[in-house]
């Protein structure tokens, strides 16, 4: 073959190298073309580390694969991996991607002894009774009463909150947090919100209002896109 | 083809019984050829509140064993001809009944009758699974306190999970002066939150102790008032409509409540 076609571009940019990596080509070529790339262009034993990103464009790479590419990368200890990019992810990760930001709307009465959990955010149009139990990994909005038990943020998202129509809770759960209704019989309030207080270091009720500038209710896709 | 309708509550005496005999009994005074089954294993009841104890001979687990034909367990009652008894076991092992067991007495049953009252055990458990496994239709009773309440929504839960239409809700025991001084929860307030449709509203009666006690269920006396709301309930259950009665000679209480049933279509 005479005229190969460049496999991998190094591009030198302010904070290291950018390896974009060929996206069509097989996985086998990238491997050796990696190998004399990263020979030839290593730096010397007197010039400081040198930290890599690798854009994979449209190719996809296993775990073990990245792992792989990583070794031969650092294999000399002259470059630090500093992140490994690429454009396409695997279905079952989009769709649990999909479930954290997604908001679930679900329209029943969740009875004493039920428990309701949903990935995202929950949109319960209905009652949770004495005894019912409704629990979501973000925000819980809740378009009826609030007798039960709310669980929001429930894999420790503390910055996650439960909205109702009205609520007198048994308890309140957000991440790791928990309160529970006063032993005195208290009147219940009516659209308002529970959320966690940084400062009192406890759930706090407030008026729903509050959330418009202590959380952002619109963008809870944007705050699970960053927390992954 | 007739229809197979369970009484349930979860929580135990809150008249369970008392209102399975009352509605059969109701029912048969319409003239309805119905068939009563008491499912409460080894704690039976029905059979004294409808005075047919010393005639038990068989039983629905000799049935369910085939030590009998079902017909032959049958209980004819005293005074119609077309109300009959299917009495529980009194010692027998609870675990001798099951669902398909059921299932099959009540197919059968419902070739020969207009309705199937089935009388619940309290509890969650197996009883409860036989009792609604053969249903078609299931009437929860509750009482005006917190805990009854709460029960009856634990069930009402546990039969949106079988295959049949929405359970109606009795409320039993009513004192109207505990509900006028706000120490009982206020009818209106347990419709809210079980939110199911109301098929009926019984006073607490001493009527009903007194009637149970003599065998003679209370749906035969003419003018009480716990009477005459176990007939009204029985009309519903025909589909009639019929207004809830007051249980005072003034408005207060149940005239909020009126209401739900004019939503119903
Ligand atoms: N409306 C009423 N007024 C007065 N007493 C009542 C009324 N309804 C039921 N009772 C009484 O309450 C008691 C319990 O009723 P019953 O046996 O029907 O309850 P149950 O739900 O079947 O109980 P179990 O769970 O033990 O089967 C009985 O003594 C009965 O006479
Ligand atoms: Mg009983």
């Amino acid at each position: 073959m005479l005229d190969k076609k460049q496999l991998i571009t190094i591009k030198g940019t302010r904070d290291g190298l950018t390896l974009f990596i060929d996206e069509v080509c097989s996985y086998d070529l990238v491997v050796n073309e990696l190998h004399a790339t990263i020979a030839e262009s290593s730096p010397k034993e007197n010039e400081p580390v040198v930290s890599v990103k690798v854009q994979l464009g449209n190719r996809f790479l296993t775990e073990q694969q990245k792992k792989e590419l990583t070794d031969i990368i650092t294999k000399d200890h002259r470059f630090i991996v500093e992140s490994i990019e690429s454009s396409v992810i695997r279905r079952e990760e989009a769709l649990r991607w999909k479930e954290h930001s997604d908001i679930q709307a679900v329209s029943r009465v969740i009875r004493s002894g039920q428990v309701l959990e949903v990935t995202g955010d929950l949109l319960l149009i209905g009652d949770v009774n004495p005894g019912g139990k409704v629990v979501a990994t973000g925000n819980i909005y809740i378009m009826g009463n609030l007798h039960g038990i709310a669980h929001a943020g429930s894999i420790g998202d503390r910055q996650a909150f439960i909205a109702a129509s009205f609520m007198k809770p048994n308890q309140l759960r957000i991440a790791d947090y928990i309160s529970r209704a006063p032993d005195y019989e208290a009147d219940g309030v009516y659209m308002e919100c529970g959320l966690v207080d940084e400062e009192q270091d406890k759930i706090v009720i407030d008026r729903l209002q509050v959330l418009s500038h202590k959380r952002q209710v619109l963008s809870g896709f944007e705050r699970r896109m960053q927390n992954g | 083809m007739g229809e197979a309708i369970v009484i349930t509550s979860g929580k135990g005496g809150v008249g369970k019984t008392t209102t399975s005999a009352n509605i059969g009994t109701a029912l048969a005074l319409m003239e309805k050829k119905v068939c009563l089954i008491d499912t409460d294993i080894g704690l039976r009841n029905l059979d004294v509140i409808m005075g047919l104890e010393n005639r038990i001979i068989y039983d629905i687990v000799d049935v369910i064993q085939e030590r009998c034909k079902l017909k032959q367990a049958l209980i004819k009652d005293k005074r119609f001809d077309y109300l009959s008894l299917l009495p529980a076991a009194q010692t027998s092992d609870k675990s001798a009944v099951t669902t398909d067991g059921m299932k099959q007495i009540i197919s059968e049953l419902k070739q020969e009758y207009d309705y199937i009252i089935i009388d619940c055990p309290a509890g969650i458990e197996q009883g409860f699974q036989n009792a609604v496994a053969g249903a078609d239709k299931a009437i929860v009773v509750t009482t005006p306190e917190k805990s009854s309440v709460r029960d009856a929504d634990r069930i009402i839960g546990l039969l949106e999970k079988e295959d049949m239409e929405s359970p109606r809700l009795i409320i039993n025991r009513i004192r109207n002066h505990m509900m006028k001084n706000g120490d009982m929860l206020e009818i209106d307030e347990i419709i809210q939150v079980l939110s199911i449709d109301l098929i009926g509203i019984v006073i607490d009666d001493d009527e009903v102790i007194k009637a149970s006690n003599k065998g003679e269920p209370v749906a035969l006396q003419p003018n009480s008032k716990a009477s005459i709301a176990y007939r009204n309930i029985a009309r519903r259950i025909l589909g009639e409509t019929v207004p809830l009665q007051s249980l005072e000679d003034e408005k207060g209480v149940l005239y909020k409540v009126k209401k739900f049933f004019g939503m119903r279509a």
